[in-house]
């Protein structure tokens, strides 16, 4: 392995325990329970983010409709809290009692069908890995065994996540429309809206993000990950070499995608709801950027990226509401012009060698492997 | 010659279209197990094209490739390369953001799906086998570089080093040694002499001197079809070549 290999695996698990300090240690004494929580929302984000890492940063499949994969792993989630909610006594006012009430509202009077498996905890844990890679699957095979890729890909998952959009919000009596499925309370009678179960749940939240984290580490060490990098950089080489691209770049989705699913159910938990408006374009297009920023190469800038980005809205949004969208732009652009590998790419590209010791930078010789 | 199945390669009445153009047309070629041949020709004479063609990248109009006596027309480029044919492109396409040694790694005929990949262990097997292809590369001293960062010529050998690896029966490169110095294709050319002791090879080449000192037999493409076949010296002295390629 060469050195520079080597330095730039150091810095990743450098940044890996400093992530782990920060996420596990120092934000849960630092911040009520309230900012935590929003923390715990922030960081639903970063597993999608760490999915992106793998499929754009690592393998150029840019995915404009990453909202698809977290909505529907939060839906899921939220379709068993949902029904655990409205138990026949919650729901005795309702002319059909024992259905959820936005089904109540729409003059539905019997649980759909595909309703019915989400009594079940074990099925919908599932589920929200299992639905989310299967669409996930057809769409991959569909695009990729075609040859489709590039901006066509990213357009066409962009349209897949205005059409879930509009199919949520049409079918309003199975889906909850707009306002999505909300006044989630227990999960197996737990409940989920108190203090300490914020905290439970953010624990939970943390580890689940750092096992996705080291997933996508061995899959970006593995040979499997260095044939991704190779299909990003010469896809007609890696079939010559006897590989069907198709099936990597498959994988790769549906991995990135079930990331995204595991982040919108630990959403749905921590919120307490789920609704269309984290399923969309504007959605699926601000985890790119969260990605980019953090650097899109870097599983541990990823999640830098996601907090920081997220924190900043926070603040300019209480601040000057109306600004954060030209703010968001305005970093994308300076992120794609100025340091297009994301704040990891900083670091390794120029803090690191200004502090000596590491070798090289992306010019020199030897250049370091991108901070994967 | 009839439908002989005694030919590593045999193209049969082949012909390719982009809209009308016909870019191959009606070719025959035969290629002998252990042989070297040189396509020589002048610009847009199809050479590439009949590449393109037989390893499945463009698919053909009309026609038949056979290669070890079955139909290959049709079938997926990964599917042609694990039957034993290896391509090498025009310009030097090897995985710039990989190492020497990681290049070479993942062009092992093994650990091809996905399971595979993500579960490869790189034994000491591994080791010794791309260890073996560097040295004959010239590249045993330049594992753990970039690949990008490598000289143009060491480019093209790594590249050809990818396919040795690979252990194609047929091995077809298109121009070797464009863009090397002159010590560069005197190695090469030593090099390709190494390669063919166990294998076919198809060298598509401009530099005639360069073809000179490696080619047993020499196929002239012209506008998509054989002008003339047969050893260097016949087909230079061939009137029909000397009009439309040699002689300006």
């Amino acid at each position: 392995m060469p050195a520079t290999r080597i330095d730039s695996r150091m810095l990743e698990l450098i940044g890996f325990a400093l992530v782990a300090a920060l996420i596990l240690l120092v934000l849960p004494l630092m911040l009520d329970i309230f900012r935590l929580n929003l923390v715990g929302k922030y960081l639903t984000y970063a597993f999608v983010a760490v999915g992106l890492v793998l499929c754009w940063g690592h393998t150029g499949i840019l995915s404009l409709g990453q909202g698809v994969f977290f909505g529907l792993g939060g839906y899921c989630m939220a379709a068993f809290l949902k029904l655990e909610a409205s138990s026949v006594a919650n729901t005795k006012i309702q002319s059909t009692p024992g259905i959820p009430d936005f089904m109540d509202w729409n003059q539905i009077t019997e649980l759909p069908f595909f309703w019915v498996p989400f009594k079940s905890l074990p099925f919908t844990l599932l589920a929200v890995i299992v639905v989310p890679s299967i669409a996930a699957f057809i769409l991959g095979a569909a695009m990729f065994k075609r040859r489709v890729g590039g901006v066509y890909f990213a357009i066409i998952t962009q349209a897949l996540a205005a059409v879930l959009t509009i199919l949520i919000v049409g079918q309003q009596g199975y889906t909850g429309g707009i306002n999505g499925i909300t006044d989630l309370r227990t999960l197996l009678g737990w409940d989920i809206r108190t203090d300490g179960a914020k905290y439970i749940l953010y624990f939970v939240c943390c580890f689940l993000l750092l096992g996705n984290m080291f997933l996508a580490r061995f899959v970006a060490e593995s040979k499997l990950g260095r044939i991704l990098v190779a299909t990003r950089d010469k896809e007609d080489r890696v079939r010559f070499s006897g590989y069907d691209v198709a099936n990597f770049k498959i994988f790769v989705f549906c991995l990135a995608s079930a990331m995204a699913a595991v982040g919108g159910a630990m959403f749905t938990l921590q919120v307490g709801f789920m609704s269309p408006s984290f399923v969309g374009i504007v959605p699926s297009i601000e985890m790119v950027i969260f990605c980019a920023v953090g650097g899109r190469q870097s599983v541990v800038g990823a999640v830098v990226g996601t907090l920081l980005v997220n924190w900043g809205k926070t603040v300019f949004s209480e601040s000057f509401p109306e600004l954060w969208l030209f703010a968001m732009g305005g970093l994308f652009i300076a992120v794609v012009l100025a340091f297009p590998r994301g704040l990891a790419g900083l670091v390794t590209d120029q803090l690191i060698p200004r502090l000596g010791g590491w070798r090289g930078t992306r010019h020199g010789q030897p250049s370091p492997a991108p901070a994967e | 010659m009839a439908n002989s199945t005694d030919f590593l390669l045999a193209l049969e009445n082949v012909s390719v279209s982009f809209d009308g153009f016909k870019a191959v047309n009606a070719l025959n070629l035969y290629v002998d197990k252990g042989e070297l041949r040189v396509i020589i020709g002048p610009n847009g004479a199809g050479k590439t094209t009949v590449l393109d063609l037989i390893c499945g990248r463009t698919r053909v109009s009309d026609g038949s490739i056979k290669f070890k006596n079955q139909e290959i027309t049709g079938r997926k480029e990964q599917e042609i390369v694990r039957l034993g044919i290896g391509r090498k492109f025009q310009t030097p396409t090897i995985y710039e953001d990989l190492t020497v040694f990681e290049n070479l790694e993942l062009s092992l005929p093994r650990g091809r799906n996905v399971a595979g990949a993500l579960f490869w262990k790189r034994t000491e097997e591994v080791r010794e086998q791309v260890k073996d292809v560097a040295a004959m590369i010239f590249l045993q001293d330049h594992l753990d570089r970039l690949a990008e960062t490598l000289s143009h010529g060491q480019k093209q050998w790594l590249e050809i080093g990818m396919l040795l690896i690979q252990d194609p029966e047929l091995l077809m490169l298109d121009e070797p040694v464009a863009g090397m110095s002159v010590s560069e294709r005197a190695k090469t050319a030593e090099l390709l002499k190494q390669i063919i002791k166990n294998r076919s090879v198809i060298v598509i080449e401009h530099d005639m001197k360069f073809v000179e000192t490696i080619a047993h037999r020499v196929t002239v493409l012209h506008q998509g079809k054989v002008l003339a076949e047969g050893d260097m010296q016949s087909v230079q002295s061939n009137p029909k070549v000397k009009e439309v390629y040699l002689g300006h």
